[in-house]
């Protein structure tokens, strides 16, 4: 059976890893080669390096991190932030690289996933979607009709369908609202070759108080290809939930793992023991 | 010398440094002199049948391949590279290099996600050999295709791994081995696979 797998993030800037590690005695705490080996050796199932570099300048670095990683780490490692064509993935790719994970450049130019999947397979392009959460237009309505029309706001009986929640992708690091449906655009990116969806709840994310399990059940629920659930990881009964109520493939966390909350190795006996498969 | 053959198919980087940490002396190569004068050959790939079959051909290597192949020369075909092994694919309908009898077809059950990514466990049909020592029964290895191969010859299966259905995770005949996942990014494991390939391609 395919086992379910546990990504750590690191965010990588200027080819220091932000946000460091605050619990490991390593010899150097903001070193991603070296967080990764032991993320490796802990068990982790995959890693993915966030190049959150802020200059154009600093941007080599990153390939050298990737290069010394892969020499290194003997897992698959996914990298994402900052890439905008197929040249900065065929760069990814050659450092070592097995995967890129394409967010903004993939809605300015959706056919870039269409002809990196073409060249260089399905299974090393990810593609991020950050989503957020709208209120549907139904329930926008409804609620202008109950401002309207108050006194019919007492025999009001809205249906479930009326609360039917939506979710609009995002893009440039959450920023910018893109008016795309996240379901829409997570069918769109499956057609045009995406191997994998990489999915972060902005609402979620950050708050320590578990994943948008509607958002990932959703999403993974229409996918015919894995959908990785981020965003919102607080402790080890969210990684569960995302991976059952969820549906997800795959959980990616960060900072219950960097703080030393928990163990990649604590994580999966946690899940074993509730039946989940994972890796030993 | 391992040649690791380069013909345009994804990345050769991560091989190479997995054979080069478990001591093994390798060359990324597409050249005809290369292939003849190495102790063993890898063909690693990620990417389209179709493709890597025209990139073998533009190359001029689908010959001495086959040739040092049928001279007995270990082989190890990993991921596409052991999908080329076979008379044809479904993806695209194509011609493979004819090794092996047998096809390569497409997953294609019902709520199963395609590509299979991930770790999966295998089977072993027969712990004897030498490729797997040392890596207990169902150990799990990293997965990343939508295609599997399906030999005519059982006898050339040499694990197992239940996605779906039971499919064909590594087949072994004489000299020639293909794996369909990846040992290079399977950890430990996949490590000491590379390191049982590197020690027999001494012998």
């Amino acid at each position: 059976m395919l086992a379910k797998r546990i990504i750590p993030c690191l965010d990588v800037k200027d080819g220091r890893v932000v946000k460091g590690i605050h619990f490991l005695n390593l010899r150097d705490a903001g070193d991603p080669v070296e967080i990764g080996a032991f993320y490796s050796r802990e068990g982790a199932d995959e890693l993915v390096f966030l190049d959150i570099t802020a200059t154009i300048e600093s941007r080599p670095t990153i390939l050298h991190v990737v290069e010394k990683t892969a020499e290194e780490v003997f897992i698959p490692l996914t990298v994402g932030g900052g890439i905008k064509g197929i040249e900065d993935i065929k760069q990814l790719l050659s450092s070592g690289a097995d995967k890129v994970s394409i967010n903004t450049a993939a809605i300015k130019n959706p056919d870039l996933i269409k002809e990196a999947s073409e060249r260089f397979g399905s299974q090393c392009i990810v593609v991020a979607i950050d989503a957020r959460r709208v209120e549907s237009l139904k329930s926008k309505v409804k609620r202008k009709n109950e401002k309207n029309l108050s006194s019919y706001a007492s025999n009001f009986q809205p249906s479930t369908f009326d609360f039917q929640p939506s979710w609009e992708v995002y893009i440039n690091s959450g920023r910018t609202p893109t008016g795309l449906d996240a379901l829409e655009w997570a069918g769109e990116v499956e057609s045009l070759g995406a191997g994998e969806i990489l999915l972060t709840s902005m609402d979620a994310d950050g708050t320590k108080d578990g994943y948008d399990l509607e958002l990932t059940k959703r999403i993974s629920d229409s996918a015919t290809i894995p959908v990785i659930a981020s965003g919102g990881a607080g402790n080890l009964q969210h990684l569960f939930e995302a991976l059952t109520e969820g549906k997800a493939d795959a959980v990616l966390a960060a900072s219950i793992f960097h703080y030393g909350e928990h163990s990649i190795k604590e994580t999966k006996d946690f899940l074993r023991k509730q039946g989940i498969i994972v890796r030993s | 010398m391992i040649a690791v053959i380069d013909y345009g198919m994804g990345n050769l980087r991560s091989v190479s440094k997995a054979l080069e940490r478990v001591g093994g002396e390798v060359k990324i190569t597409s050249s005809v002199e290369d292939i003849e004068k190495a102790e063993a050959i890898i063909l690693p790939g990620v990417g389209a049948f179709y493709q890597a079959m025209e990139n073998l051909k533009s190359r001029g290597i689908v010959v001495p391949l086959c040739q040092a192949i049928d001279s007995g020369k270990l082989f190890l075909g990993i991921c596409l590279g052991l999908q080329l092994l076979f008379e044809e694919s479904e993806e695209g309908n194509c011609k493979g290099l004819n090794v092996l009898p047998g096809k390569v077809k497409k997953f294609q059950i019902e709520d199963l996600k395609v590509p299979h990514m991930g770790w999966n466990g295998v089977r072993f049909k027969d712990s004897q050999l030498s490729l797997l020592e040392g890596i207990p029964e169902g150990s799990y290895f990293y997965f990343a295709h939508s295609y599997y191969v399906e030999p005519t010859d059982e006898e050339v299966i040499l694990t197992m791994t239940e996605y779906g259905i039971p499919f064909t995770s590594a087949v072994r005949k004489d000299n020639i081995f293909g794996v369909q996942f990846h040992p290079e990014k399977s950890g430990e494991k996949g490590l000491r696979l590379l390191e049982n390939f590197v020690r027999i391609s001494k012998e």
